[in-house]
């Protein structure tokens, strides 16, 4: 059961896990929130593998990857908001969020 | 003597300012400023400039205008200075003196003659404007110790040609359909000399990249040292210099009317008559045999190049002169002759005499003004220019009557006229150097030049009054029904002072001025302009009694066909095709705009069906290329941000799986 103990390998797989449900996600969802969601998703499957690559490969750098970590948290909670009030903005507009709806810029 | 000469230049300058922005508007004073201006220059030239050249003085000044290096400037050689300066010499002090003084005296003239039955013409300001600009400009020309200077002074004069031309601009053609109204034969007198401009142009650019300089002086060194970049064999193993000369002479035929660029010259005589006597006999078409003269040792280093000059010449001499057989206008065989006259000069330049050219300029200058201002005269009263018209004039315009008889056999060749010793010399030169044929051609010339003269002199002044009655009504005023011949000639009067005094002071230097270069004076003329190069020659005795012969010979014909009966039909008729081919020129007008017509507009279609299916055919090509391949790519363009997501991230992985089984294939 030596795989069942907790490691690095455990950690990337959760984290590729997460990117590629996020992924299937923003390809896959019609509303815009939800692709919004789904882009947290894969930000948070990024940051579980800085935070793991951080406490297992190199204890020296470890506040490295921390740090990423700690600044693509910040940078989802900046996107989230202006990502709903583009979203807000659209309803206002059209009133709907189906992103296959929205196809302004077809050539 | 610089400072002279620079007032004498600058004066007619001053004069067309001064016209131009105060004096528009007033008539009168406008003809003042530009006759004291001219007036003064002309005293300058004559009592102050030209004594001081002929006791021997020369000078020469200048400025530095832009800095340029010429394109393989000689080792160690001038300063990179494009120079303009004036230079006074024998050569240019002769010219001063032609220019000043006929310049002087038909502004005197023009006075009168640009007022027609008491109306002053309405662009009397306009037109001495023009001269004043016209006779600054050649004096540039003459002044010019460089050719570049010399240059804008003949391009200039070349503008104020077309100016003057076409200074009747709004009248139109007069009867005769083979005439040109006169802003048509502006632009033709314009375009034709620019074909020979350009030749110019680029004589000048020729020397100034080999040569390294346009300074006169400097280039007669290098053409005098027989060595140096201008002798390198270039084109067909002529001496570069030898294509410059060519160049230069190109021009010269453009300005001079020599064939083939002749064809402006007889159309030119729709401006006014001042005009034709100032411009187009005495000083601008001069201005191409003084450039030749201007810069002849150039010319006399590569005796091919001189050789072309008096073919070219002596074929004009006799060409032109045909011509004036069989015109009916009047001042078309002047201006006929004028060519034919310029080709005698060319002719002695080629045949390596620049005095006996020089000399021929001079003379014809003062008797050719002579003529044209009295033709103007005889113009002026009788309102028409065709000769078959005129008749019995002598009685009504005596003093016009002789000083063209004077001005006409000056032309002629008659013996102790001016133009007669002149055309000696020309024919003696031809003589020495030029061959027989280009000898025959001069000798043949006499003959008819005394001819044409004297059928247009009797047909004008003897017999009897041929014109139409309604010229006369506008003089009397009678109704063309009530009155008779007699009243009909009462209308036509000779001109007033203004116009006669002018010609009789030219009729003085048309008698007078070509014993200076006879023999009876030992050829003081030859002397003074070829300094220490001068050659004594022997007088051609048969040569002499032979023009003499033949000139008279030529006035007898005339006499017994238009001067001892009444002119009913034109006796040249009896020749018929021969006198039709004259009368319309050879045709080469004709040829000219067929050639145009054909042949450039042709080639126009030609480069218009390349331009638009090649040019505008690639350029279209290229832009629906482009258009095509957006049309393919634009289907890509979804307007769905899911689907760019989905290449996105699908490249991604494809890079992915790539950097992941490449590692593995490789070895």
């Amino acid at each position: 059961m030596e795989f069942l103990i907790p490691g690095l390998r455990h950690f990337l797989v959760l984290g590729s896990i997460l990117f590629a449900l996020g992924m299937y996600g923003v390809l896959s969802r019609r509303n815009a929130i939800g692709i919004l969601l789904n882009i947290e998703l894969m930000l948070n499957g990024v940051n579980l593998l800085f935070v793991a690559f951080a406490r297992y490969l190199s204890s020296e750098q470890e506040l490295a990857g921390q740090m990423f970590a700690i600044f693509i948290i910040t940078q989802a909670a900046a996107e989230a908001a202006v990502g709903l009030a583009i979203i807000i903005a659209i309803y206002r507009q059209r009133r709907t969020i189906q992103v296959d709806q929205l196809d302004l810029m077809k050539g | 003597m610089v400072s002279l000469a620079l007032a004498i230049l600058v004066l007619p300058l001053l004069a067309f300012l001064v016209i131009v922005f105060v004096t528009w508007d007033y008539k009168f004073p406008s003809a003042a400023v530009a006759i004291v201006a001219i007036g003064i220059a002309m005293v300058l030239a004559l009592l102050v400039v030209f004594p001081q050249v002929m006791a021997g003085q020369t000078d020469h000044a200048e400025i530095s205008w832009l800095r340029l290096l010429p394109a393989n400037a000689p080792a160690g050689g001038t300063e990179p200075f494009l120079r303009l300066g004036v230079a006074v010499d024998p050569l240019a002090a002769i010219m001063l003196v032609v220019v000043t003084v006929v310049s002087f005296l038909v502004h005197v003239y023009s006075r009168s003659y640009m007022i027609e039955h008491g109306h002053l013409d309405p662009g009397y300001s306009r037109f001495f404007a023009y001269l004043s600009l016209f006779t600054f400009s050649m004096l540039v020309v003459v002044l010019s110790n460089n050719l570049l200077f010399l240059f804008i002074g003949w391009e200039l004069v070349g503008l104020c040609s077309y100016l003057l031309i076409g200074f009747w601009y709004d009248r139109t053609a007069r009867r005769s359909v083979h005439l040109l109204p006169p802003w048509v034969a502006a632009k033709k007198a314009f375009i034709t000399t620019r074909v020979g401009d350009v030749g110019f142009l680029i004589g000048l650019i020729i020397l100034w990249n080999t040569g390294g300089t346009l300074q006169l002086s400097q280039l007669f060194e290098q053409a005098e040292a027989k060595t140096g970049p201008l002798f390198a064999a270039s084109l067909l193993g002529q001496p570069v210099l030898f294509w410059a000369c060519l160049c230069l002479f190109a021009g010269a035929v453009g300005k001079s009317g020599q064939f083939p660029l002749h064809v402006w010259l007889p159309d030119a005589m729709e401006g006014p008559t001042p005009v034709s006597a100032l411009i187009h006999a005495a000083t601008m078409v001069a201005a191409g045999v003084y450039l030749v003269a201007r810069t002849y040792p150039l010319f006399e280093a590569v005796p091919q190049a001189l050789s072309v000059v008096a073919v070219i010449g002596g074929f004009t001499a006799i060409f032109a002169a045909s011509m004036g057989l069989a015109s009916n206008d009047i001042k078309r065989v002047l201006a006929y002759s004028t060519v034919s006259q310029l080709g005698y000069m060319m002719l002695a330049l080629g045949a390596g005499s620049l005095a006996a050219g020089m000399f021929h300029l001079f003379t014809h200058a003062f008797f050719k003004a002579l003529l044209f201002l009295a033709a103007g005269s005889v113009i002026h009263a009788v309102g028409t220019n065709d000769i078959t018209e005129m008749g019995g004039l002598r009685r009504f315009m005596p003093r016009t009557y002789y000083t063209m008889a004077i001005g006409s056999l000056s032309l002629a060749g008659f013996p102790l006229f001016a133009g007669f010793w002149s055309k000696d010399d020309v024919l003696a030169a031809a003589a020495s150097r030029a061959g027989p044929i280009l000898l025959a051609f001069g000798v043949i010339t006499v003959f008819l030049t005394a001819f044409y003269t004297f059928r247009m002199f009797f047909l004008t002044f003897h017999g009897k009054f041929r014109g139409p009655v309604t010229a006369a009504v506008e003089t009397v005023g009678h109704h063309p029904a009530t009155i008779d011949a007699e009243t009909h000639e009462a209308g036509l009067h000779e001109s007033d002072g203004w116009m006669t005094v002018p010609l009789i002071v030219l009729a003085i230097p048309a008698l007078l001025v070509g014993f200076w270069g006879s023999p009876l004076f030992n050829s003081g003329f030859q002397r003074f302009l070829e300094g220490s190069n001068y050659v004594e020659t022997q007088p051609n005795l048969v040569l002499a009694v032979l023009g003499a012969v033949l000139a008279i010979a030529g006035i007898g014909a005339a006499w017994a066909w238009y001067g001892a009966r009444a002119y009913v039909t034109e006796p040249l008729t009896r020749f018929g095709m021969a006198y039709r081919v004259l009368n319309r020129r050879y045709y080469i007008d004709e040829f000219y705009m067929w050639l145009i017509d054909k042949g450039a507009i042709g080639l126009s279609y030609a480069v218009a069906v390349f331009d638009r299916e090649g040019l505008d055919g690639l350029v279209n090509g290229v832009a629906s290329a482009f258009a095509s391949g957006g049309r393919a790519l634009r289907t890509a363009q979804t307007g769905r941000v899911q689907n760019y997501g989905l290449a996105l991230f699908g490249g991604m992985a494809v890079i992915a799986l790539v950097l992941v089984i490449v590692p593995l294939v490789r070895p």
